[in-house]
């Protein structure tokens, strides 16, 4: 890789090749999913997690063998209870959900009878299921034009590219309207309390449902008459029960910033292309191995990544251990402006920043009035 | 403000133990706090696993939802709690004072002095963390509405009899709790945040163990070491060592201990033995409790760090207003008022956002007269300045009857951010705010020349001490000591159109939430 990257992608086998070889020879790849996606979108400087997601390795694994194991995980109560509710709101056929659909975003239709379809989405493997989804959305949208026909897709399979490979994508449901339009229908157990949410979690929620209508809208734009509508339906606990209520939510910013987050992530083969020869995150590699293999590869670690990535923990460590200030925060590193360290922030409040820099300067006037009010706190004279 | 406390966070970092960010305790805390450390099952909303609640530290009454699905249980939980909870929360209903208050006519606008009764102290809850007290407004909201079987006879599952009652209460403390400045119901983490800056982010700080460990880090360790042993720290088993402070569990908590139990639990409730019940049950609330004492006696130490602050001279007058909030919430059950509706109208709302603004300006006021190092904060950002007075020369109103009006120069670093041609500045005297309005600079913003405009008594000459002495160290604030309340609203009845018109039948009591048979999961 000592030359410059040649302009056009490079063939696909290789890139394929070096990627395989970065995730380890006996490691499947992690398929990208909408949650990632979302979280990509929200820290797109960040190279390290545009690479490793991109190049399928296991993040988990990785941060494992990086002796900084990630703390995510489910609790069983709350993965058997949201089941149960996506279950019961798919119940009888869809009827109730279709329902919900057409209550919220009918607008005017005729209601969703007996006649509604669920086809069958059942195929091999991701590329099988999405192909199989890609053709299910083609025969409904035409029946609703023949006839008026509401159809109910549970559990497509979306496909979308994402920095040079393919993610595939799982909503809840997609409903297709008679006037031909494409809902995407979010199931969350958080609940919904007096018509009002968790606004984080219906932040989150909208996120994810952005990143499903790009991949919609892949597939329509190669359709005349399939319009993706920009308005999901969100579908939660009403209050303490477990009867589903639902609530339009218009994602437009969301999709609109996150094609914009989307686009400008660097592209993995750049990424990959600037790597040394022979580089892999194979979690069977001893662990300095690994510590040097993903440093080599630059991240933007916030402490919002706590909650978001696998491997924060590791970031986290290594921004601690480089003395940065960004571990803080973004905001105190906002505030810091060039000074990305510990050590030169305190430098500059102790005044040896001069007085060209307005941030060391302020830095060491709030410095002289901190130690001024402490002296008079100690000794009240 | 905000550069101050990232310098502090910087200082702790090298410090490797937590710094000041204040000189006193700008929270009132009750001598008799009642402490809850709820603890809430994953996945469902406001179904309550267990809690820690008391007023003793040393005896905290253990209360567990063996099988948290089971509605019987949750309300047996809920009964214990309100059992628990009510007791202490009316222990300060009867204890009053007779105030005046000042009221104003609706027909003529005319003000007058009307005495009412203002409870001594009020309650104190304090929850580990932030999402303790959105818990608490939960648990109040699931609680509030629902109907005793004395209010409806009908109803199939009827709620115990003093549940919806806590629901009330709790609901008007996790209204209040939004209040800038309100004590009556706060977290530790929230308390110990606002009193220090620790080595790491924000974030972090809702950890309710890592910020202490950074506050008060174990013999020979650094306090970044110790909250990363706090945070991650697992047994061999992967449990964590210092559970979450709640109300969400830890999923590996969940998954290889409390899942196990409860389905024990079950089994053995569909056996025949009592013994096997009663022996099961107290396995999960062994389990339950041992994630929730860490949490608890973190709890009383944040507050035994706090108690050793001086209070905040002005932090009493705040509570005040929590006892008036008190006395006007225990008025309005003692009436037989219907429980708060689920949506505010439109006035009702537009109040409690003026309140809290309000109460916010007040409260930023307050912070900074009380502590020199909040105010330090202001001075840097411009809107106080503190320095020496240099020079007074005497001067009057040119009226019939002169008034003292004495130019005072003040020689100061800070900068404030004064325009020429006026704005008028503040300083406390004696507690009360005495206005001044900026002259001029001088000597390239070094000096700043001021007037003094009032509490100078009413004769000629000035009273004694009401105008500073050469050589006196003075500081002036450009914001307002006290917070002035917003524009009067309008009646609820004369809500106008554009804000949905006058809310319906007040007497038509909210209708209780919806329950059905499979209500749970």
């Amino acid at each position: 890789m000592s030359s410059y990257p040649p302009s056009g992608p490079p063939p696909t086998t290789t890139l394929r090749q070096r990627l395989a070889d970065l995730r380890g020879p006996a490691v499947p790849p992690r398929p990208l999913d909408a949650r990632a996606l979302a979280a990509l979108a929200a820290n797109p400087g960040c190279g390290r997690r545009a690479l490793l997601d991109g190049a399928g390795v296991d993040k988990t694994a990785l941060a494992s063998a990086l002796g900084s194991p990630s703390a995510f995980g489910q609790s069983q109560f709350a993965i058997v209870r949201g089941n149960a509710f996506e279950a019961r709101v798919k119940g009888d056929g869809g009827a109730e959900l279709l329902r919900l659909v057409h209550e919220h975003l009918g607008a005017g239709s005729e209601p969703p009878g007996p006649g509604a379809h669920v086809p069958d989405l059942t195929a091999a493997g991701p590329e099988g299921r999405a192909a199989r989804t890609a053709l299910a959305l083609r025969e409904a949208t035409a029946a609703a034009a023949a006839d008026g026909t509401w159809t109910l897709l549970d559990h497509p399979m979306l496909a979308l590219e994402v920095a040079g490979s393919p993610a595939y994508l799982e909503p809840d449901a997609v409903v297709v309207h008679p006037d031909g339009r494409w809902t995407v229908v979010e199931i969350k157990s958080f609940p919904m309390i007096d018509g009002a949410a968790d606004a984080a979690k219906v932040g989150a929620a909208a996120r994810q449902a952005a990143v499903y209508v790009l991949a919609l809208e892949k597939t329509a734009g190669k359709l005349a008459s399939a319009v993706v509508g920009h308005t999901v339906l969100l579908v939660c606990p009403k209050d303490f029960s477990n009867l589903p209520a639902a609530s339009p939510v218009d994602v437009r910013r969301e999709r609109a910033v996150t094609l914009r987050q989307l686009e400008r992530l660097t592209r993995v083969e750049e990424l990959a292309a600037a790597l040394p020869e022979g580089l892999s995150f194979d979690p069977a590699r001893p662990a300095e191995e690994l510590t040097e293999a993903v440093a080599a590869v630059s991240a933007a670690y916030a402490p919002e990544c706590l909650a978001a990535c696998e491997l924060a923990f590791h970031c986290r460590e290594r921004a601690r251990a480089a003395d940065a200030v960004t571990a803080l925060g973004r905001s105190v590193r906002g505030e810091l402006g060039t000074l990305t360290t510990v050590e030169e922030a305190l430098a500059a409040a102790a005044g040896s920043g001069g007085t060209e820099d307005p941030t060391a300067a302020s830095l060491h006037r709030a410095a002289r009035l901190r130690a001024e009010a402490l002296e008079a706190a100690a000794c009240p004279c | 403000m905000s550069l101050l406390n990232t310098l502090a966070r910087l200082e702790a970092v090298r410090a490797g133990r937590a710094r000041p960010l204040a000189t006193v305790r700008h929270r009132h805390l009750s001598e008799r706090p009642l402490v809850l450390v709820p603890l809430t099952t994953a996945g469902e909303a406001g179904a309550p696993l267990g809690a820690l609640v008391g007023t003793d530290p040393a005896r905290p009454r253990l209360l567990v939802v063996p099988q948290p699905r089971d509605r019987d249980l949750r309300w047996a939980f809920l009964a214990d709690l309100a059992d628990e909870v009510l007791p202490y929360v009316e222990g300060y209903a009867d204890d009053v004072e007779r105030v005046e208050r000042t009221e104003t006519d609706p027909e003529t606008g005319a003000k007058s002095k009307v005495e009412a009764e203002l409870c001594l102290d009020a309650p104190q809850l304090i929850v580990p963390s932030r999402a303790g007290i959105e818990y608490v407004r939960l648990l109040g909201r699931s609680m509030r509405f629902r109907r005793t079987a004395e209010e409806d006879p009908e109803n199939p599952y009827p709620a115990p009899s003093r549940v919806p009652l806590l629901g009330r209460w709790f609901t008007h403390l996790g209204e209040r709790s939004r209040v800038p400045g309100a004590s009556m119901l706060l977290s530790a983490t929230e308390l110990l945040g606002r009193h220090w800056a620790t080595g790491q982010s924000n974030l972090e700080d809702q950890h309710l163990g890592a910020l202490l460990s950074w506050i008060v880090p174990p013999e020979g360790e650094s306090g970044a070491e110790a909250a990363l042993r706090a945070e991650l720290g697992r047994d061999r088993d992967g449990q964590l060592l210092v559970p979450p402070a709640g109300p969400a569990t830890d999923p590996a908590f969940d998954n290889k201990l409390l899942a196990p139990a409860m389905s024990r639990y079950d089994a053995a409730r569909s056996g025949d033995d009592p013994r096997a019940v009663a022996r099961a049950e107290a396995a999960v609330r062994e389990l339950v409790a041992e994630q929730m004492r860490p949490a608890w006696r973190a709890v009383w130490q944040s507050l035994e760090l706090l108690r050793t602050l001086p209070p905040g001279e002005r932090a009493e007058e705040r509570w005040t207003r929590d006892r008036w909030s008190y006395t006007g919430h225990r008025d309005r059950v003692r009436a037989g008022e219907p429980p708060q509706p689920r949506r505010d109208d439109a006035v009702t709302a537009a109040q409690k956002l003026a309140t809290r603004e309000t109460e916010q300006v007040r409260l930023d006021a307050q912070e900074a007269l009380d502590d020199p190092l909040v105010m330090a904060g202001r001075r840097l950002s411009g809107e106080a300045f503190a320095g020496e007075v240099t020079e007074i020369v005497m001067g009057w109103t040119e009226s019939k009857r002169p008034s003292p009006r004495p130019l005072v120069t003040v020689a100061t670093e800070d900068r404030p951010q004064l325009a020429e041609g006026g704005g008028k500045v503040f300083r406390s005297l004696e507690g009360r705010p005495q206005a001044a309005q900026f002259v001029r600079f001088e000597e390239d913003r070094r000096l700043i020349v001021l007037r003094l405009l009032d509490k100078m008594g009413r004769g000629r000459e000035p009273e004694p001490g009401s105008v500073p002495e050469k050589g006196d160290r003075v500081c002036w604030t450009l914001f307002e000591h006290d917070a002035r309340g917003g524009p009067k609203l309008p009646d609820p009845e004369k809500t106008p159109w554009t804000h949905g018109g006058p809310p319906g039948s007040r007497a038509a009591a909210p209708l209780p939430d919806t329950v059905t048979d499979e209500d749970i999961l």
